[in-house]
């Protein structure tokens, strides 16, 4: 520590190229940044939910299950309690607009505590046939006040006079508790009796899914298969499996995300590396006489080695942690200016942490060449610029 | 791609037939003679370059291979008919008394036996798991009515044979063969607690290619559909009869539809997913290039101090600034122009035809082959070249401004 000064000094000897190069590292990571949070957001999507079983039907989700399963999953040991709810498909005036709305059982949102709500709101939804609840950023999103009418076209669902709008009664905003879930406060719920009562097809006698809520996280297997027991070899066979698995399921419909951002990641950094690689070697190499002085009044060769590894540790250190923080302002920027319709997650710690960890071994890599060239040098050749 | 030819070929002119233009040429023939002397720095812009280009191309590739899949998927002469409001198939429910009015519309085209060339589809997801990883994916299963191959002439049977009506048989399209288990001929299959099995393979060259196809009353009865089917899908008896039989059917007060040409259909199915990719392809695309960029100014820069004495001595002997300037932003670009050959290159060469799936806007897996086109080719060149440009530009003029003296004097 006690030579930082000394590191900090030869860093800047040529603060263009010094500055070129930290710019690089800046856009390297403000990438990583940005596509890690891109890929967290796709996959954490579901963290609070480890109490929760989603029973679906086994051949799709898009396939409905009876209602009358519903008191026999009451029933099965380890389950506190059951709720349901159906994918509505509505859309807010342009397709583009899109946002999950789903006609849920009154019971649904006491199944999740990580959303909350004030009290009388929740009573209201209960009591009102056309209420509606949406999470907070989905309000603000369209300027949305407790008392709006919200007309939604339904895609799958006409009403019985034909109709496709649905009209529904904003009677409740929530939040979610933490930051990191605020990505699912882009819902709308509404009320099952009025999508029972209205709907053409009378939706009444089937359900979307069935939501449980286990007794005890540990048993969510056995819990899980208790619950196919009671239809299989039906012609509704169902399949339950924690809500973090079938997200999962989900999220590896779309594109194996990770597999994308890996790649390119992989090209950035490889990039970067040769790229910083060769700056530390022209930096070490226009220095080697300067090393040799150091050598003489008496720095050991382990010394040199520790400052030129520190030189390219204190470059990608800087340069990644100002790309990060350049990332992490970006994405609240466009979640603040777009909406938390953007697939971005809050950068949480441990992507910090694994930033930093790329950063101190990109920066030994690049700099052990040129340490180790500084390390061997023989001071009568060096000072005699052989 | 003509306005580069011409700047090439003015500056062609210039070196040739102009004293400026003859010292350019000479500079730049020492500027490239000495790049092998300065491999490290050199390979910083080429691979930079090469990293920008290639995740470019290969993100853009993905775009336009999944939208040209489902665009082939429909073309002008066929339309689809599903309920009004429903947006995709999967929405969509179409009662028989609708089916039966729709196809008697006389803008129908009739075959030899003189029936409507219209099918009936009925499109149910079924959750099947992947190959690559064992997790569950939704597959489309179409139920199609007796006319559907003659709606699909490209379509053939590449193993097996056809599903015989009336039973609970499946064809797979390739697609959907290669990427899920459990879709090869003889094997079978259980959906809602009944048997179904697998005779044979189907080549459509589409998006077709990544559904199970059946019988549609069969496919109807299992999933407890009755007689009403997602969409009606219909042969024109030409092009131009199209708006007439929209017309018709959207103001027939019995029914409520949306009447599409499929290639509308099936453009608009793709338009969301491929304009996702394209920005997520851009941003990545300008962010690496501004490293690039930084990554080029500080190798020329470099290669500029190095030759410091060497320009400053033509300076002195009369060379002017301009064909110094000229000369290092044409090793630049020419770096430049390496680097994006070999980018452009190594995105064909590995994500050209890369089969890939993603979750199409009817809940199923669509799958599709990366494109490489030649137009994608192309821009990757110009972004190469811009950031060479960019990246050569102020090291050029920082290399014909130093005065003499002082470049005289550098080591």
């Amino acid at each position: 520590m006690k030579y930082l000064h000394l590191v900090w000094a030869a860093l800047f000897r040529r603060k263009a190229r010094t500055l070129f190069t930290l710019f690089s590292v800046l856009a390297a990571f403000l990438l990583f940044g940005l596509l890690d949070s891109v890929r967290a957001a796709f996959s954490n999507a579901s963290v609070a939910g480890a109490d929760r079983l989603v029973t679906i039907s086994k051949v799709s989700f898009t396939v409905t299950l009876p209602k009358s399963l519903l008191p026999r999953i009451q029933a099965v040991p380890g389950v506190a309690e059951v709720s349901y709810g159906n994918w509505f498909g509505g859309i807010y005036q342009d397709p583009k607009n899109f946002f999950p709305n789903e006609a849920v059982a009154d019971n649904f949102l006491d199944l999740f505590p990580e959303w909350v709500m004030p009290a009388d709101q929740h009573e209201a939804f209960k009591h009102t046939r056309t209420g509606a609840v949406v999470g907070a950023s989905l309000a603000q999103r369209f300027n949305w006040k407790i008392g709006d009418k919200i007309p939604l076209q339904a895609t799958i669902f006409p009403q019985k006079n034909g109709s496709n709008t649905w009209t529904f009664d904003l009677v409740g905003i929530f939040h979610a508790k933490e930051k990191k879930l605020e990505g699912q406060e882009n819902i709308l719920f509404f009320n099952w009796d009025y999508f029972n009562e209205a709907t053409q097809f009378g939706g009444g006698s089937n359900v979307g899914w069935y939501e449980v809520k286990l007794a005890d996280t540990r048993q969510a297997d056995q819990v899980a298969q208790r619950i196919d027991a009671l239809s299989a070899d039906s012609d509704h066979e169902t399949k339950s499996q924690s809500e973090q698995a079938f997200t999962a399921a989900l999220v590896s419909q779309f594109a194996d995300i990770g597999l994308i951002v890996g790649g390119i990641m992989g090209a950035v950094f490889f990039t970067l590396v040769l790229l910083t690689g060769n700056t530390m070697a022209q930096a070490v190499r226009e220095r080697i006489p300067e090393l040799a002085v150091l050598k003489t009044i008496g720095f050991s060769s382990h010394s040199i080695l520790g400052l030129v590894l520190g030189e390219s540790i204190l470059l990608l250190l800087l340069g990644g942690a100002m790309g990060m923080a350049l990332s992490s302002a970006v994405i609240d920027i466009a979640r603040a200016k777009i909406g938390p319709n953007v697939p971005l997650a809050a950068l949480d710690l441990s992507i910090w942490l694994l930033g930093v960890a790329l950063m101190v071994t990109i920066g030994l890599v690049v700099g052990a060449l040129p340490a180790i060239r500084g390390m061997r040098l023989r001071i009568v050749d060096a000072l005699s610029g052989r | 791609m003509w306005l580069i030819l011409s700047i090439v070929l003015l500056l062609v002119l210039w070196m040739a037939f102009t004293r400026e233009g003859r010292q350019a040429w000479a500079v730049t023939q020492v500027g490239i003679a000495t790049v092998p002397q300065r491999m490290g720095a050199s390979s910083v812009v080429v691979v930079g370059i090469a990293g920008v280009v290639g995740v470019l191309v290969a993100l853009l590739s993905m775009a336009a291979g999944f939208e040209a899949t489902l665009r082939e998927t429909g073309t002008d002469d066929t339309v689809i008919v599903i309920r009004g409001g429903a947006q995709t198939e999967i929405n969509s429910v179409v009662d028989h008394n609708t089916a039966a009015v729709v196809t008697q519309a006389p803008q129908v085209l009739h075959n030899g036996a003189g029936q409507p060339i219209a099918s009936p589809e009925l499109v149910v997801m079924a959750s099947l798991p992947k190959k690559r990883d064992g997790l569950d994916a939704n597959v489309a299963i179409r139920g199609v009515g007796e006319h559907a191959w003659e709606l699909q002439p490209n379509l053939k049977i590449i193993a097996g044979r056809k599903f015989k009506p009336g039973l609970r048989e499946l064809i797979a399209g390739k697609g959907a063969a290669a990427q899920f288990n459990n879709t090869e001929v003889g094997t079978t299959l259980k959906l809602n607690g009944q048997t179904w099995t697998l005779v044979g393979q189907f080549d459509a060259g589409d998006a077709h290619d990544s559904e199970l196809w059946g019988d549609a009353d069969v496919v109807g009865s299992a999933y407890r559909r009755g007689s009403s089917t997602t969409s009606i899908h219909m042969k024109l008896t030409d092009r131009g009869a199209f708006e007439a039989l929209k017309a018709a059917l959207i103001t027939d007060p019995r029914i409520k539809v949306d009447v599409l040409t499929t290639r509308d259909y099936y453009n608009q199915q793709s338009a969301n997913i491929s304009r996702a990719i394209r920005i997520l392809g851009i941003t990545v695309g300008i962010i690496m290039a501004i490293g690039a960029v930084f990554g080029a100014l500080n190798t020329m820069y470099a290669a500029v101090a190095a030759r410091a004495r060497e320009i400053a001595t033509l300076r002195a002997i009369g060379f002017r600034g301009l064909p110094v300037i000229v000369s290092v932003l044409i090793e630049t670009m020419l770096l430049a122009l390496l680097g994006g050959a070999l980018g452009a290159g190594l995105a064909w060469a590995v994500f050209d035809d890369y089969t890939a799936a993603t979750l199409g806007s009817n809940f199923s897996q669509v799958v599709f082959a990366f494109k490489v086109t030649p137009a994608l080719i192309a821009g990757g060149f110009k972004w190469a070249l811009i950031i060479g440009f960019v990246g050569g530009l102020f090291p050029a003029i920082r290399a014909a401004r130093v005065p003499v003296t002082v470049g005289l004097r550098e080591l």
